[in-house]
Formats: C-alpha cells, sequence, structure tokens
C-alpha cells in the first residue's frame, strides 16, 4: 500500500511537472528554484506592459529593448548551475 | 423361424441404434464444435465464391461490419442470427463470461489461426543471410503462395467430385443407406460442424465395417484446443480408414485399412499436409523437409509451446493435439500421465468416459444367461464381418489400464499432475482452473528450482506471473504485472510471447482474464521495443480478433495494441509481417488483417503506408490481395474519420480502378471503400470524387444485385458532398435506377436504396416538385406496406426516410398519403405510420394541415391509440402528444371527444389502458389549457382524484403524474378537488415505495408545498415533513432531490422552527445516507427562510455530544455557506468559534468537515473584507496540512486553496515557506505540494511575493527589476 502509494504520488508529480515547468518537489535545490523565479519574475514583467512600460521609464530605454533584454536574460538568469557537492 | 426373423431384425435394428447412441458417448468425442469434425472445410470459405456467402460480411452487412467500429448494442438485437443451441446444450451449463459463448461463427474463425512461429528480423541482423532455421519473409510467402495453390487444386479437386457424384446420386438413390443424406451433405462447405459429427459416429459404428471406430478418423484432424480442425474440402465421407485411397486426396494417410490397428505409428508417417504434428517416435523427418513445406501447422503448434526451436519432432508438448498424441503413443498405462498437453477437455473427457465404460462393460455369457429366460431366445453367430473392436487408441482412451478389469486401478504413484483435486499451489500461487493445467501444468511439478538450468527457471518465473496476472488476486496481479514489465527485457521477447500468446488462443477464456492478458502485452511492449520484431505476426494473430470483437472497449484495447506495437516495430516490420495475410485464402484472415493494417496507418500516417497500400491495390497476382488493400483503405476510413482529408485524393486514385475490376467482389469492395471515404470526408472533398463519377454512374446501369448495391450507397455517399446543381443532375441520373430497385425483394437492397433516397432528396439541389412527381408515387407504393414494419431495421430505414422526404416536400403530402394507414389492420404497421406522422408533424408544425386532413388525422390517432395491444405505448402517446400540441387551439372541437375516450380508458379493466390514458392526460394538458377548456381539466382532476385508490403502482404514478400536469397548468385555486382536499390524500401515498409513486407524489407535493401551501394547514405540513424523512432514503436521487426541496418549500410556508425540529432530530439516525440528505435540507431550509433563523438552533445542537450530530451541524454548516455565497459574511463571525472548536477536535472527520466548510466560506466571501477572521481560521486549517487520510488531507488542501482565493496568494505562501527546505523530507513534500497547487493556481501573482534571495559568488539570485523607482 505505502509502496504503491508514494508510486503514484511520484508519477502525478512526474506529470504535474512535465505540465507546469515552474512546479517544485522536495529534492529541489536553491539554485533550481531561483532560476523558476526568476523565469516566472521575467514572464510576468514582459506579460504585463504597464510594468514594461515602467521599467522602460525607469531605465530610460525603450519598451521593445526591455522586453528583448527581459527575454535574453530567461536564458540562463541566475548563471550558471553550481556545481553538485553531492555527486 | 420365419417369424422370428424380422423380430430379430427389429431387434438387431434397435440394437443398432442404441449402439449409435453408444459410440457417439464412448468414441473419443471431442467438442465437435471446437474441433471440428471430420470434414472439415466446413464453415470455411473458400476464396472464389461458390456461392455467395462471403460477401455476406462484406457486403450485405456491410452496415453492421461499417459500423463495428461504433456500436455497443448487444448483438443479437442488431443481428438476428440464431446461435446454435447445441453448443449450450453440450456445455450443460454456461459460465457467463466467456468469449467464445457471445461470439457467432464468424467470430469463431479466430481460433482457426495458429500462432506463426517467429520470423527473421531484418533489421537485427543486419545483412547477414538469414540462418536456415529461421523463417524468413519468403519464406512465408512462399508458403501462403503454396496454400493458394492448394486450395485452387483442391476446389478444382472438389468440383470434379460433385460432377461425379452427381452422376452416382441416380445409382445410389435406391440404397437406403441411412447415412446416405448425410453423404450427400457433406460435400457442402456450409454445412454446420456438429451435424457432421452425429451423422458420422452413425456410419462409422456400424458393426459391418471392420475396424471402424468412431473416434479413429481423426487421424488428420488436429485438434489442438484451440482450432478448429483446419478444414480441407477434400469429400472424404466416412472414416478414412476402411476407405481406399480417393483420388482426391494429395497423399492419403489413411489408405490402408489395416493400419490403423495393427501399426498405430506408421500410417500418418508419410505427413500428409493436414499431419498431426510429428510424435517422438516416428521415423523422424528431415529437418529441411519439414521446415520447407509440410510442417507449417504443427511446427508452429510446437513453437508456440516451450521448446520452440526445437525439431517439429518434438512437438510433443503442451498445446499440441491431444488426441494424435494419444493415438500414436505407446499404449502403456503410464503414458497419458506423463503426458502434459491433456486438454482439460480432454481430461474430463477421459474421466467420464472411464465411468461410462465401467458401466457399460461388456456382460459376460453367464450374466446373460442369468438375465434372460430360457425360451424364446436364441443365440446367434456373430456376422462374419464382425471384428471386435481392438483399435489401441479407442482402448487406451477407454480406461488406463490395458488389460485388467476397467473398475479400479490403483494410480500410478508419483505421477506428473494430479486431476482430481486441485493441488495446493507451491508458492502462494493461485488457484488454477482446469483448463490451466495445460499452460502450466508444469508449475505443480514441485522440482527443486535449484536443479533447473537458467532457461527453465526464467520459464518457470513467467508461467507464475502470468498465473498471477490471470487467476490471482488483485494485489498479486499488480506486482506480478509489474515485475512482468521491469523484467520484460530480462526475459526476453521469445519466453514471453511463447507463453503469453498460447493463452490467448485458450478457448474457455474470460473477457476479464483477455484483457489482463492484453494488458500484459501492452505493458511488454513497451518495455521491448524493437525486440518484438519476430514477434509481431504472432502478436497480432492473437490481438487481431479483438478488432471485430463486439465489445467496444475490446476493440480499442485491440487497437491500442496494434497500434503501439506499430510504432515498437516500424512500418517495414508491420508490412512483412503482414503482407503475407493479405491474400490469405481464409477471408477471415483477409478481414482481420485489413482492421488491423487500418490500425497501423492511423499510428504511423497514412502517407507512409500510401505507397505500400498502391501496390496492393493494383496486385496482379490475386483478386484477394486487390480486395484486401481495398478494404484497407475502407478501413482507414472508417477509423480516422475526417482525418482521411488531407491524403483523401491519394487514397481514392489508388482504388479507383477496383470499381472496373474483373472480380465483382472487388468492385463491391471498391463502392464501399468509396461510401466509407465520402462518408468520413463528409461535407468536404467532392473535388477528389471527380474521377470516380463517371464509372460509378456507368456502374450502376450494368451492374445488378450486390455490386449495384454497393454502387449506390457510395452514390448516396457522395451526392450529399456535391453543389447543389450537380447534386440535382446527378440525383436524377441514379434515380432512375433507385426507382427501379424500389421493386427489389432483397432486404439489404432496400435498405440501401431508402439509405440512398434519404441521402439525395436531403441534399440542397433536389427540389420538392421533383420528388413529389418522381419519387413519392413510386416510393409509397414500394415501401409503404406492412412488411416493411416487420423488420426492425426496415422501419428505422423508412421511417427516417419518409421523414426527410417530408422535410422536402411538407406535412401535408406525406400525411395525407399516410393517414389512412392508421387504421390499418396491423399494428405495427399503424405504430409505423404514427411514428412517421409524429416525427414529421415534430419537425414541421401542423401548419399544413387543412380541415380535411386535420379530422382524418385526429380520428385515425384516436383508432390507432384505442386499437394498440402491445406493450410498447411509447410511440402512440408520444405521436398523440405531438400531434396534440402542434395542432394547438384547432383541437378545441375534438377535445370533449378525446376526454371522453380518457374518462372511458381511465376506467378500463387493464392496468395498461388506464395508465395510458393518465400518460395522455399529461401530455395533452397544456393544449387543453390553450383551449380554455379549464372546466373539461377540473372535470378531469376529480375523475382523476378519484381513483388515486389505484392499486397498480405503475398507473397510480401515471394518475398522480397527470394530476400535477393539470396542477400545473391551471394553478392552485382553480384546482379540482380543491388542494386542501387534495393534499391530505396524498400523505399516505408518500408511503409508497414504488419509484414512479414515489417520484410523481413528491413532485405533486413538492408543487403544490411551492405554489399552494396555504391552502393546506401547517399540521398537514408537518405531518408530511415526517413522511418525507422516509423518503430521504430513496435509492433515486431525483427522489431525494425532489424531497430536499420540499423541506425548503415547507418551511417557508409554515416557517423553519418545526420543520428545522424535526431535521435536526433526525441528525440521530444511524443511516449515513439518511444523515447526509437530512444535513442538506437544513441547508436547504437555511437558504430559503435565511440563515439567521436556522444557524442559532443549529449551532446549539453542535453541543449534542454525539459525534454523528456533530458531524451533521459541521457539514450542514459547510452546505449552507456553499448555497449562501456571499451572504456568508454576516454569518462568518458567529459561526467562527465553533469552526475553531472543530479544527481542534480529535476527530478526523470533525477536521475534515469543519476545513469543507471553511473552503466554501472562504470562496463565498472572497473579497467582503473578512480577511481578519478568514486568517484565523487559516491558522487553524494549517496544522492539518500533515493528515494522511485521503478525504482529509483532500479537504484541507481544499480550504487553504479557498484561502488562497479569499486571502491571496502571496500571504498562502508566505505560510509555505518556512517548509520548502525544511531538514525533513517528509515535511518539504507536503510544504512543496501546497507550493505547487498554489503556483498552479496563482503563477503570477507569486512573482511580487516570492523571498529576497541574495547573490553568491558565481550566480545572481537577486532581482533588481522589483527595486526600480521612478
Amino acid at each position: 500500500m505505502q509502496a504503491s502509494d508514494r508510486f503514484n504520488i511520484n508519477s502525478q508529480l512526474e506529470h504535474l511537472q512535465a505540465k507546469y515547468v515552474g512546479t517544485g518537489h522536495a529534492d529541489l535545490n536553491r539554485f533550481e528554484w531561483a532560476v523558476n523565479i526568476q523565469r516566472d519574475s521575467y514572464a510576468s514583467y514582459v506579460g504585463h506592459y504597464p510594468i514594461l512600460a515602467y521599467f522602460a521609464i525607469a531605465e530610460n530605454e525603450s519598451i521593445g529593448r526591455e522586453r528583448y533584454t527581459f527575454m535574453q536574460k530567461m536564458l540562463l538568469p541566475c548563471g550558471l548551475p553550481p556545481e553538485r557537492e553531492d555527486d | 423361424m420365419a417369424s422370428l426373423d424380422p423380430e430379430i431384425s427389429r431387434t438387431q435394428e434397435e440394437r443398432k441404434k442404441m449402439e449409435q447412441q453408444l459410440a457417439s458417448l464412448t468414441s473419443v468425442t471431442f467438442d465437435t464444435d471446437l474441433y471440428g469434425g471430420n470434414n472439415r472445410f466446413e464453415g470455411y470459405e473458400k476464396s472464389i465464391p461458390v456461392n455467395d456467402d462471403e460477401e455476406n460480411f462484406d457486403a450485405m452487412d456491410s452496415e453492421v461490419a461499417r459500423k463495428l467500429a461504433s456500436y455497443t448494442a448487444p448483438k443479437s438485437i442488431l443481428k438476428d442470427m440464431p446461435r446454435g443451441g447445441d453448443e449450450d446444450e453440450a456445455m450443460g451449463f454456461k459460465k457467463p463470461q466467456r468469449i467464445i459463448d457471445r461470439e457467432d461463427d464468424y467470430r469463431r474463425r479466430r481460433l482457426n489461426r495458429v500462432i506463426s512461429p517467429e520470423r527473421h528480423d531484418a533489421f537485427a541482423n543486419g545483412d547477414k543471410t538469414p540462418d536456415v532455421s529461421v523463417r524468413t519473409y519468403a519464406d512465408v510467402m512462399r508458403e501462403e503462395a503454396l496454400k493458394r495453390e492448394k486450395e485452387d487444386t483442391l476446389r478444382a479437386i472438389a468440383k470434379k467430385k460433385k460432377e461425379e457424384e452427381e452422376t452416382k446420386e441416380a445409382d445410389k438413390e435406391r440404397e437406403p443407406t441411412a447415412a446416405q443424406p448425410a453423404q450427400k451433405r457433406r460435400n457442402r462447405w456450409d454445412q454446420s460442424q456438429e451435424e457432421t459429427g452425429a451423422k458420422k459416429a452413425k456410419t462409422a459404428s456400424d458393426w459391418d465395417l471392420p475396424d471402424s471406430t468412431p473416434g479413429i478418423g481423426r487421424w488428420d484432424a488436429t485438434p489442438t484446443p484451440g482450432r478448429v480442425g483446419e478444414a480441407t474440402p477434400s469429400l472424404s465421407r466416412r472414416n478414412r480408414w476402411d476407405e481406399t485411397p480417393t483420388p482426391g486426396r494429395l497423399a492419403d494417410s489413411d489408405a490402408t485399412p489395416a493400419a490403423g490397428g495393427a501399426t498405430p505409428g506408421a500410417t500418418p508417417a508419410g505427413m500428409t499436409w493436414d499431419a498431426t504434428p510429428k510424435l517422438a517416435g516416428l521415423a523422424t523427418p528431415t529437418p529441411k523437409r519439414q521446415r520447407s513445406r509440410w510442417d507449417e501447422t504443427p511446427a508452429t503448434m510446437g513453437s508456440a509451446t516451450p521448446m520452440a526451436g526445437a525439431t517439429p519432432a518434438a512437438a510433443y508438448t503442451p498445446g499440441v493435439t491431444p488426441v494424435g498424441g494419444v493415438e500414436l503413443a505407446t499404449p502403456t498405462p503410464g503414458a497419458i500421465n506423463l503426458r502434459g498437453g491433456l486438454t482439460p477437455e480432454h481430461y474430463n473427457l477421459l474421466r467420464w468416459e472411464k465411468d461410462i465404460e465401467e458401466r457399460n462393460r461388456p456382460l459376460t455369457d453367464e450374466e446373460l444367461d442369468a438375465m434372460f429366460p430360457q425360451e424364446g431366445y436364441k443365440i446367434l453367430e456373430p456376422p462374419a464381418s464382425y471384428v471386435p473392436i481392438r483399435t489401441p487408441a479407442r482402448k487406451l482412451l477407454a480406461t488406463p489400464t490395458p488389460l485388467g478389469t476397467p473398475l479400479y486401478a490403483i494410480p500410478e504413484e508419483n505421477r506428473g499432475q494430479q486431476f482430481d483435486v486441485p493441488k495446493e499451489l507451491p508458492g502462494g500461487l493461485p488457484f488454477m482452473k482446469p483448463e490451466d493445467y495445460q499452460y502450466f501444468g508444469a508449475l505443480l511439478n514441485e522440482e527443486d528450482e535449484e536443479e533447473l538450468s537458467p532457461e527453465e527457471q526464467k520459464e518457470r518465473k513467467i508461467m507464475k506471473l502470468l498465473l498471477k496476472v490471470k487467476n490471482g488476486t488483485p494485489p498479486q496481479r499488480k506486482t506480478a504485472l509489474r515485475q512482468l514489465t521491469d523484467k520484460a527485457r530480462e526475459f526476453g521477447a521469445g519466453p514471453l510471447f511463447n507463453r503469453i500468446l498460447p493463452l490467448l488462443m485458450q478457448p474457455t477464456l474470460e473477457d476479464q482474464e483477455r484483457h489482463l492478458l492484453v494488458k500484459v502485452i501492452d505493458r511488454v511492449l513497451y518495455k521491448l521495443d524493437e525486440l518484438v520484431r519476430p514477434y509481431v505476426h504472432k502478436i497480432l494473430v492473437v490481438i487481431e480478433p479483438l478488432l471485430i470483437d463486439e465489445d467496444y472497449y475490446a476493440r480499442v484495447e485491440g487497437r491500442e495494441i496494434i497500434s503501439n506495437l506499430s510504432k515498437a516495430a516500424g512500418l517495414a516490420t508491420m508490412i512483412a509481417a503482414m503482407r503475407p495475410d493479405i491474400d490469405n485464402i481464409d477471408e477471415y484472415v483477409r478481414n482481420t488483417t485489413a482492421r488491423a493494417f487500418s490500425v497501423v496507418a492511423s499510428a504511423l500516417g497514412i502517407p507512409a503506408l500510401l505507397p505500400f497500400l498502391k501496390a496492393v491495390c493494383q496486385s496482379k497476382k490475386s483478386w484477394q490481395a486487390r480486395h484486401t488493400g481495398i478494404k484497407i483503405v475502407q478501413q482507414i476510413a472508417i477509423l480516422i474519420g475526417c482525418a482521411v482529408l488531407p491524403h483523401l485524393r491519394s487514397l481514392v486514385e489508388i482504388i479507383e480502378h477496383g470499381l472496373n475490376d474483373e472480380n465483382q467482389k472487388v468492385r463491391t469492395i471498391t463502392a464501399l471503400s468509396l461510401a466509407a471515404l465520402a462518408e468520413a470526408a463528409a461535407p468536404y472533398g467532392i473535388e477528389s470524387f471527380d474521377s470516380v463519377l463517371k464509372p460509378l454512374w456507368k456502374g450502376i446501369r450494368s451492374h445488378r444485385g450486390k455490386v449495384l448495391a454497393a454502387f449506390l450507397k457510395a452514390i448516396g455517399f457522395i451526392i450529399p458532398l456535391m453543389d447543389a446543381i450537380y447534386a440535382s443532375y446527378y440525383t436524377k441520373e441514379v434515380m432512375i435506377i433507385l426507382i427501379r430497385e424500389f421493386q427489389s425483394p432483397d432486404e439489404e437492397m432496400k435498405k440501401i436504396v431508402l439509405k440512398v433516397v434519404k441521402q439525395c432528396v436531403s441534399t440542397e439541389g433536389v427540389e420538392a416538385d421533383y420528388i413529389r412527381n418522381d419519387i413519392l408515387p413510386e416510393f409509397f407504393r414500394n415501401f409503404w406496406v406492412r412488411r416493411m414494419a416487420l423488420d426492425r431495421r426496415n422501419y428505422r430505414q423508412l421511417v427516417d426516410t419518409t421523414v426527410e422526404i417530408a422535410n422536402k416536400v411538407g406535412v401535408a403530402d406525406i400525411v395525407g398519403r399516410i393517414v389512412e394507414d392508421l387504421k390499418d389492420e396491423s399494428e405495427p404497421y399503424r405504430r409505423m405510420v404514427m411514428e412517421t406522422i409524429e416525427k414529421v408533424v415534430a419537425n414541421l408544425g401542423a401548419s399544413d394541415i387543412d380541415a380535411r386532413l386535420e379530422e382524418l388525422l385526429i380520428d385515425g390517432i384516436l383508432y390507432a391509440f384505442q386499437e394498440q395491444t402491445s406493450d410498447d405505448a411509447n410511440v402512440m402517446l408520444n405521436g398523440f402528444g405531438a400531434v396534440v400540441n402542434s395542432l394547438g387551439q384547432r383541437v378545441k372541437p375534438y377535445l370533449p371527444q378525446i376526454c371522453g375516450t380518457i374518462k372511458w380508458r381511465l376506467n378500463n379493466k387493464s392496468a395498461k389502458v388506464r395508465q395510458q390514458a393518465a400518460d395522455l392526460i399529461s401530455r395533452i394538458a397544456v393544449v387543453m389549457k390553450q383551449c380554455q377548456e379549464e372546466q373539461l381539466m377540473g372535470h378531469l382532476g376529480v375523475v382523476l382524484y378519484e381513483y388515486l385508490g389505484e392499486e397498480y403502482p405503475e398507473v397510480l404514478g401515471s394518475i398522480l403524474g397527470a394530476l400535477k400536469a393539470i396542477v400545473n397548468v391551471i394553478g392552485m385555486t382553480k384546482m379540482t378537488p380543491p388542494i386542501k382536499d387534495l393534499l391530505p390524500r396524498l400523505t399516505p401515498i408518500l408511503k409508497n415505495r414504488h419509484e414512479k409513486v414515489q417520484e410523481n407524489c413528491i413532485d405533486l407535493v413538492g408543487r403544490i408545498a411551492d405554489r399552494g401551501a396555504e391552502f393546506v394547514p401547517a399540521r398537514e405540513w408537518m405531518r408530511i415533513c415526517f413522511e418525507l424523512l422516509e423518503m430521504l432514503k430513496a435509492h433515486k436521487k431525483g427522489i431525494r432531490r425532489a424531497t430536499v426541496n420540499t423541506f425548503g418549500y415547507i418551511a417557508k410556508a409554515i416557517g423553519p422552527q418545526d420543520v428545522l425540529a424535526t431535521l435536526l432530530n433526525n441528525l440521530k439516525v444511524q443511516e449515513r445516507q439518511n444523515r447526509v440528505c437530512t444535513t442538506v435540507a437544513i441547508a436547504i431550509v437555511a437558504e430559503t427562510c435565511s440563515p439567521f433563523t436556522v444557524l442559532p438552533a443549529l449551532m446549539n445542537e453542535y453541543r449534542v455530544p454525539e459525534l454523528n450530530v456533530q458531524n451533521g451541524v459541521l457539514k450542514s454548516l459547510s452546505f449552507l455557506f456553499e448555497y449562501i455565497g456571499e451572504m456568508g459574511k454576516d454569518y462568518i463571525y458567529a459561526v467562527t468559534p465553533l469552526l475553531e472548536d472543530a479544527l481542534m477536535d480529535r476527530d478526523l472527520v470533525h477536521r475534515q468537515t469543519a476545513a469543507s466548510a471553511v473552503k466554501h466560506m472562504a470562496l463565498g466571501v472572497a473579497g467582503l473584507g473578512c480577511e481578519d477572521a478568514l486568517i484565523h481560521l487559516l491558522n487553524y486549517v494549517w496544522p492539518n496540512i500533515f493528515e494522511t487520510s485521503p478525504h482529509v488531507i483532500n479537504a484541507v488542501m481544499e480550504a487553504i486553496e479557498g484561502m488562497r482565493v479569499a486571502l491571496g496568494a502571496a500571504l498562502v505562501l508566505n505560510y509555505c515557506l518556512q517548509g520548502l527546505f525544511h531538514p525533513a523530507r517528509k515535511v518539504r513534500e507536503v510544504y512543496w505540494k501546497i507550493y505547487n497547487s498554489l503556483y498552479i493556481g496563482a503563477q503570477d501573482a507569486l512573482v511580487a511575493a516570492y523571498p529576497v534571495l541574495d547573490d553568491e559568488e558565481h550566480n545572481t539570485y537577486s532581482r533588481p527589476e522589483l527595486m526600480m523607482f521612478v
């Protein structure tokens, strides 16, 4: 019961993560979570035009360029992943 | 002496007869149904149409066949094909779910198929020349060609034989042998099997024939458990032992009459094409020769067993011909026991036979002397030709002891298997059914596993797991299935499939078992991937029958497996595996292969398959290949529907030449495929059919019969795709033929013609005038006849077509033509007329109907309604209702007459008639109101009221329904009898337990409570309340819902206090359903009478120290807040202390129910400024997140979700952060789960609330953008 149950939840979790990229799990580390946070944030900035406009004014850039930089930053938002200690 | 002789001859005659019966009992009888009689080609369709039976599945039943993919109704209804009662008799009792029991003969032909040996995998072995022992594609194709050739030869022989037979017929006529008719019939291929079985026994046991035993004639039958004897058209008329070689036999195995008795092993060594598997002890044939040809059948059977790959000489394994084996084996007593391949059927037979033999053992002379009087009897010499039965086979089968008494024999020690008592299986294996011994018998031998070779151990392991999957308990099954899946590659494809597939061919398989085994295959397929290639054909052999199963889910399962298989094996392998079956001689094989191919096409994409299809459809070699190729196209169209559109043109191009094919079956299937394509493509794609229009329209002029039917069908589906102008032109072209075919006596043609007429008529370009003048007269003359009403499908089709015509030409034309028939003397016909009128009038209204027609119509309807006798009254009722409702106020003059009829019929002796009358009232009540016949309705109300004492519940229900209808239209105040009289009469009826009565009664009471509560004293309502509590137990949801609503109305009428008290008391009852309904009722009362009237009492009730009551209160609160929504904001502070307490209670259910109350509350008051209370409650909910009970944790999670909506995601995130990186994994898991649901629900809102993370040396985690400030 216990084993199968865990099997079940895990499989659901896999499904969940396949469907929603930003969801987490118990073994997520700081870096991975931070990457998700950053990407969500940039996606949100790009998605809300007023915020984008606000940033553009604050940085004295065009809105298009702001959008472009945000999208670029989504590639490696936190830099390269750190070496894993446990491996 | 002379007087004695006729007597003797009579006795002898009788005795002979008895002996025949006995012979049929004691001989080696098998289930002729499964194994087939001697006549092995019966039920086996020849490929070239001698008769037209084969097409039955294609063209004539095409309706059924085509719809196979979609219908789920029981076969018996759709197709009145009588199932042989014989098999039921033979079984004596029936297991309910066996697949074979519900299969018709055609589907049962799946058992004819052999699980072919694995084939060469060209991909795996690269360029290497395949080993000689491996079957390659070329081998298989050669074998197929050979089979076809053999088929042709045999057919030629059979034909010749038949001619000879006919010439001989005259001579034989004088011989009054009993076998004569049987012999004659036996030449026919379509003869049923059991018949031959019986007849054969008769001829065979004739004691004038030396050596003849009924059982022995089966050398050449290979009755493997699942197989009906492979048929041959050979005209072997009787036991072949005593026949001289007939020219019809290729190599006559049974040529020498003496052989059977003397050397049982020697005769079949010649290995005829229909030979049994070679058994050990025979002259070993060279492997080369075996492989090349003769061993097709036996070798495959052999390889389906664990000894795969061994020379067929060793095919002496389970799964192989039980009878052949017995006959050939040395007749030692132990022989039977040594053999693993005893089928359960065979075993039972043995046991039974032993019993019979024992009782029927020959009487000794002394016994006879003692029994008969000394005088008047004469001891005759046995006829010179009499030879006692000495055949070893029979002896052997009769009893395992060769010489000893046929009584009890001490069983040998250490037998391989024990059949009588199901042995305790070692190692916790599940129970084995007798049928399973054949497959799993080896598991019973308690050998030391250590001593087995690794291969054998693996076999054993697989067997164990399969047995667990097949017969085990659900947990056993689950683990076994997982193990099989996980270790699939380790076990290897060969051993796995060699075990699984024979199981699926087991004749006694049940639905559930098949489902499980198919599941195993599916799982294993995933893991094995390309390793399945050599086994593709094997798998297809067992899976293809699923595609034509009558069970929808079996078909889906079959499709899924084949689709996965083709993804695993790849297109090339699939084609290589199935290509040989495309022109198989057996129509069944071709049919299933075509279906399987369509699944492959949908799995791998049509474009990939197009070149292959093109080649097949143009095959010059055989018409079967073309037929199958075109059929594949048809199946693709049926399977994937409108997804054919992108490939429509190429598909049509591939098959179009088939319309002019030399073979009429190919022409037929081409037309049917075009029909399927057009149906799938509708309403698009006419341009793709351009090229076939001409041949189709030319074809209908030159063809007759089935081909014509198929062509018409194609046209019927193509015309609706056309533009209006073309449609009208082509319709006129085809109509000439259609009208000609109106007269066709062929049922199938009739159906198709009707369908095509419907399709043509519904097309835009066809004018009403044309239909009226050119089609209608002939149409009505030919189709509107009584006979059409007798067949269900004709009936449907005719009604549909007529309705479609009516849509074009209007109501008056159609109704005018058939209205007279409402008074026809045939009831089914009247019903058909009524249904048509109902549909036409419901579609188009009655404005076209003039006064005269109106009169006729009402007159006819009344007549038809009054004259009906059958049980199915709905057609008449609906028809009556539809006509009356569409005529509206025009019915007024007829209403008195109608009501008179109703009143008279309400008083009828027959319950059915009373019920119909009452039902009719409820259908016409609205119209009566329109006609201002309120007085009449009041009168009817009184009449109905008087009939409330009705004792038949069905009728009482209808009467209540009628009263309800009247009350609904004339209102509470005008109702006669007055409500205050009516309701007290209803109260006792509420006690009635009949569902129909309950439902109608509660509806009526609810209606009165809603609209006319003031007419009834409060005390009466309270009495009703008590009755209603009982109704909360009803099984039907509708009744419970109506009851709960009625509580609301009553509470509204007489104030909530009393009702509430009743309900709160009811919370103490034991039944859960009752309590749940009570809580719902409380919530509804609260909703209708405002929560403040209910909440104090409800919360007070929470103080009762009883779990059920407290939970009931909490549940009521939960429902209450769900119903009142926003109104909850006024009450949230009031109930918070109660919820606090509940959320801290020790009882899980308290917390669960309180959590769901909190959820509804939070959702209701979102955005209404109750955050303080909600946060407070969240603090109580939160500690429950670690609960493990599924219901509780669900409720808690939902409460948190509710909080997310009401309080915002940011706040809940703050609760969450503390645990996301908790050192304990269990804690983290829960918190991440909450985080995930938060994230999914409000991803964007979280952006602003994420914690600030500090940068590390290489990584930036901060979000500087959020610090920007203008």
